[in-house]
């Protein structure tokens, strides 16, 4: 338990999610196991106690989420909504509670797996496991970052922002990294063999999340070598792929692949469709933000876009197509694989970007590189 | 009121006489329906025999059924389980669910016993009782195309006519439910079939809120790769399991001896669909379908029956897993139990069985011919009688289906503590040890299991009391359905309180076991878990389970779950659940 604990407790710090020394974690089995002591264990020892849950975790998160955080929940009315498709489909929403005590703070983990406790922080639970906590944690802060530019840019494009939005933005604004760059090659391929594919797919998710390009339980890769689709499985994380791999036989001869990503349907029609066999995507926050700043008015598809946009848009040459999670039909696996012949990438609407390689990473990882910077800058001119 | 009819129907076969009455309004919101309201109405009898005429039989569906809510519609079936002796109970889908609130019901209790055998007929409020003698020992398919007209239909089959204590339900010809030998204490009341039909609706609080709660469902339904994914269940059925549980090296082979299967390829689902180009066939309210049909009247197997007729009993046949499930379908018996007991057979005596062994066998079960009459009492019974108790591989006497628990350990605990007996069902562990979902924790430690199983069983016990599919929840979770309750029912209750209903509810079912004797001695795993390797290879190994580090879990589960040391409950617990 205590290494679970310890995990965790650096993978927030590790993924910029927090400052060292403020996550307060604990796990309950027959008792609590707390990872350090604090004045705020004992409202939380009243939440195990009362609520069907066996992990949690309580941060102060960095900046830039804090000062985000604090400024969308200020101006919420005790619900923040996101507006990104991963965190709508998964958290519908986020509980704002402004006390901080047990009653309150148990009322909000009642119906949601999270509560936002402005100028205090956010506290996430899981019923079968701490990385519960940390998904819905770390997805708080990607849902609220995301939301916050997206208002933002949506109040410079309708009227005016308000001076404190302006000034809250200002700041927010210094704690987001400059644009990335990396300079050195990543494995060459094509891979002769499952280790050496699954070698490049470790390197390459590990730098992803690294780089702070993506988040680690965000998105998927897949290489396909010798009839079979090596892919990350669902719910893995991009830095620890060790033993988080599947391999699915192209002829369908096993369904040993059931747990693989839910994009494996994207996956294996983009294969089908360019011949690509490095399939990387993940949800870059401002190719998230800029696929959903559309101006175009009186669309018949509006609040719909996301499923059914009828337009065919693009950020400088690269598709926006929409399209949900997984395989139904207005799933992206219907959208993404013909977008993308020979394109760098392809970005889904509100929900993060597409791309693929002809023999191995160097290629879709340099693109999805050069996507999210290339939003950034188009994010700044727009703003 | 919104959702549930308020209305549950009591039929006394001995008096052949029925009444309806109206159940308190809050046992309602405690309970909810399903298995939820069965084990309330079945706790003042379950110190009877399971074939003492006031023993009840009772069949619950939830709020939900009738309704556009997704995936709802179950049924719960519960009583005291003539294999195990404890409360049985299991949850199936197809109609009756539905149609049992369309003529007006939340639920049936069925006490007495017919002097003949009978049927009852429901439509609507006109309740019959039909003398059927003519309908002995008839199959079940036969019995259930018959009567195919008058609704939807539950049926028993020679198996439980014969006595077999491992007998089943069959519903609407193709669906087989009720592990624990259900069928039988029908069959003790000389009842041979139910069926149901109706014409009312059930009124929803609202419908525009119910729209928008389904939408946010069948996102999550098309997101998750194990239920509409391209080797997922809505495509393959649960057969799709196969191959993943014989790669993580526990599908239970030859009397759970080994745990890896060699010919896995030879049985699996992609080889059943090149064969015999299954039909999609489903549930009312159900977008994945995972019933497949080779015809009317021929299921495919599920995961479970597949794996214990060719691994567990060293079959590599595909034609005999079909026949035997077919078999046990026809005359209404449980395949996993079946095949389990086969599997003990075939230890016991050294013997690998043929294909025509295992359906002459099974033959046998049904009309008690020669070892078939011993073997008709389910492995336990059995092993014992034969002296080599080891070879059962049970909990409470009931057969354990096809995961093994040395490859799962919240497994391995919650099977030990089920409150039916060697069930893979209650806290379904199987979701995050090997599917990843909610999110994958280490299969191979008892570390935090303890409370993991038990919120999984209480999180279960509330699903089956909404009386929906179980299988939703690889996708979905209590939030959304906490949302559906409250469109349909216009209660408000969180998605915490539903599950806290499920811990009460779960906890009655303790109580009940606990009034007929079962304790601590009860909630073990057979010794063969514990002193045998299931597979040992260079990349992955199945080891033995370290007993103390399961009891440890075991005192562990007892605490989370509010009970005393040996397992029993205690009235401080039983009253902070309201029971
Ligand atoms: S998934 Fe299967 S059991 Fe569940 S509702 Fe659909 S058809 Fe019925
Ligand atoms: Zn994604």
């Amino acid at each position: 338990m205590q290494n679970l604990l310890s995990k965790y407790e650096k993978k927030l710090v590790k993924s910029g999610l927090a400052d060292n020394g403020d996550p307060l974690l604990g796990i309950l089995d027959a008792k609590i196991k707390w990872n350090k002591k604090g004045d705020t264990i004992k409202i939380f020892e009243k939440t195990f106690e009362r609520l069907n849950i066996n992990s949690l975790i309580f941060s102060k998160p960095k900046e830039p989420y804090f000062s985000i955080i604090n400024y969308l929940a200020k101006n919420s009315e005790g619900i923040i909504k996101p507006v990104d498709c991963e965190t709508r489909t998964f958290f519908h929403d986020l509980p704002v509670s402004f006390e901080f005590n047990t009653d309150a703070v148990i009322s909000g983990l009642k119906k949601r797996k999270c509560v936002i406790i402005p100028n205090h922080g956010i506290i996430a639970t899981g019923t079968v496991g701490i990385e519960q906590a940390f998904i819905a944690y770390s997805s708080v802060c990607f849902s609220c970052f995301v939301k916050f530019f997206s208002d933002y840019l949506y109040a410079v494009k309708s009227n005016k922002p308000d001076k404190s939005f302006k000034k809250e933005f200002e700041k927010v604004l210094n704690f987001v990294n400059p644009p990335l760059s990396y300079n050195h090659r990543l494995m060459e391929g094509p891979f002769t063999s499952n280790a050496d594919a699954i070698g490049a797919m470790k390197e390459t998710g590990k730098l992803m999340v690294d780089l702070k390009l993506v988040d680690s339980f965000f998105g998927n890769i897949s290489y396909c070598r010798n009839n079979t689709l090596l892919i990350s499985q669902t719910g893995s994380s991009l830095d620890e792929l060790l033993g988080c791999i599947d391999l699915c036989p192209l002829d369908g001869s096993s369904c040993s692949g059931i747990t693989a990503s839910s994009e494996l349907p994207a996956h294996l029609e983009i294969i089908n469709k360019t011949g690509h066999k490095a399939i990387l995507h993940g949800h870059p926050r401002f190719s998230v933000i800029l696929s959903m700043d559309c101006d175009i008015v009186n669309c018949l598809k509006k609040d719909l876009c996301h499923i059914k946009c009828p337009q065919k848009r693009h950020i400088r040459e690269i598709p926006v197509v929409s399209g949900e999670v997984g395989s139904g039909l207005c799933g992206l696996c219907n959208t993404v694989p013909e977008a993308i012949i020979d394109k760098p990438g392809v970005i889904v609407y509100g929900h993060g970007v597409f791309t693929s390689g002809i023999k191995d990473f160097n290629e879709p990882f340099m693109n999805l590189l050069q996507i999210e910077n290339d939003c950034y800058k188009e994010y700044l001119n727009r703003v | 009121m919104f959702g549930w009819c308020g209305k549950i129907l009591e039929i006394n076969l001995s008096e052949k006489r029925f009444r309806t009455f109206t159940p308190d309004p809050d046992i309602l919101i405690k309970f909810i329906g399903g298995r939820g309201l069965s084990g309330y109405f079945l706790k003042e009898h379950i110190t009877l025999n399971w074939d003492d005429p006031g023993m009840p039989v009772l069949l619950f569906t939830g709020p939900l059924a009738n309704t556009s809510s997704p995936f709802s519609g179950f049924t719960n079936v519960m009583s005291r389980s003539p294999l195990t002796g404890t409360i049985g109970d299991s949850s199936v889908g197809g109609n009756f669910g539905t149609q049992l609130k369309r003529a007006g019901f939340d639920g049936i209790i069925i006490t007495g016993k017919s002097d003949i055998l009978c049927g009852i007929e429901i439509h609507n409020s006109k309740i019959e009782i039909i003398k059927v003698p003519h309908m002995a020992g008839m199959p079940t398919g036969e019995t259930g195309s018959i009567l195919k007209d008058k609704g939807s239909t539950a049926v028993i089959g020679p198996a439980s006519e014969n006595g077999v204590l491992f007998s089943n339900i069959i519903f609407d010809i193709n669906i087989a439910g009720c592990r624990n030998g259900l069928g039988l204490v029908l069959a003790a009341k000389n009842l041979k079939y139910i069926t149901v039909k109706g014409t009312k609706k059930t009124k929803v609080s609202d419908p525009n809120d119910l729209e928008k709660s389904k939408e946010d469902i069948l996102r999550l339904i098309y997101a998750s790769p194990v239920l509409s994914g391209s080797f997922g269940i809505s495509k393959f059925g649960t057969a799709a399991l196969f191959d993943l549980i014989n790669d993580r090296r526990m599908m239970p082979t030859d009397n759970f001896r080994r745990t890896y299967f060699k010919h896995a390829h030879l049985i699996n689902a992609p080889s059943l669909r090149k064969l015999y180009n299954p039909k999609d066939d489903g549930c009312p309210q159900c977008n994945i379908m995972c019933k497949k049909v080779i015809r009317t009247g021929i299921s495919m197997p599920e995961f479970e029956t597949l794996s214990h007729f060719s691994a567990l009993i060293g079959n590599t046949d595909i034609e005999t897993v079909i026949s035997a499930n077919r078999f046990c379908n026809e005359t209404g018996m449980d395949a996993i139990s079946a095949a389990s007991t086969l599997a003990c057979f075939s230890e016991i005596n050294e013997k690998k069985l043929s294909s025509s062994e295992i359906l002459d066998l099974l033959n046998a079960i049904t009309y008690k011919k020669g070892e078939g009459e011993f073997l008709g009492l389910g492995a336990a019974r059995y092993a014992k009688m034969k002296g080599h108790p080891d070879t059962a591989i049970v909990v409470k006497g009931q057969e354990l289906s096809s995961y093994d628990p040395r490859g799962a350990y919240g497994m391995a605990l919650s099977y030990a503590v089920s409150t039916r007996g060697g069930c893979n069902l209650n806290a379904a562990t199987i979701g995050y040890e090997i599917l990843r979902k909610p999110v994958a924790i280490n299969r191979f430690t008892f570390e935090g299991k303890a409370r993991i199983v038990k919120n999984s069983e209480d999180l279960n016990a509330a699903v089956d009391s909404l009386a929906v599919c179980r299988f939703i929840f690889f996708a979905a979770s209590m939030e959304e359905y906490a949302r559906v309750f409250h469109a349909v029912t216009g209660i408000s209750l969180s998605a915490d309180e539903l599950i806290k209903s499920g811990e009460r509810i779960y906890y009655n079912e303790r109580i009940m076991n606990a009034e007929n004797g079962f304790s601590a001695k009860d909630d073990d795993l057979p010794s063969r878990f514990f002193n045998s390797y299931g597979y040992k290879g260079s990349d992955i190994k199945i080891r033995p389970i370290n007993r103390k580090s399961f009891l440890k879990a075991r005192t562990n589960y007892y605490k989370a779950r509010g009970l005393d040391k040996s397992g029993m409950p205690v009235p401080e617990t039983a009253k902070r659940l309201g029971l």
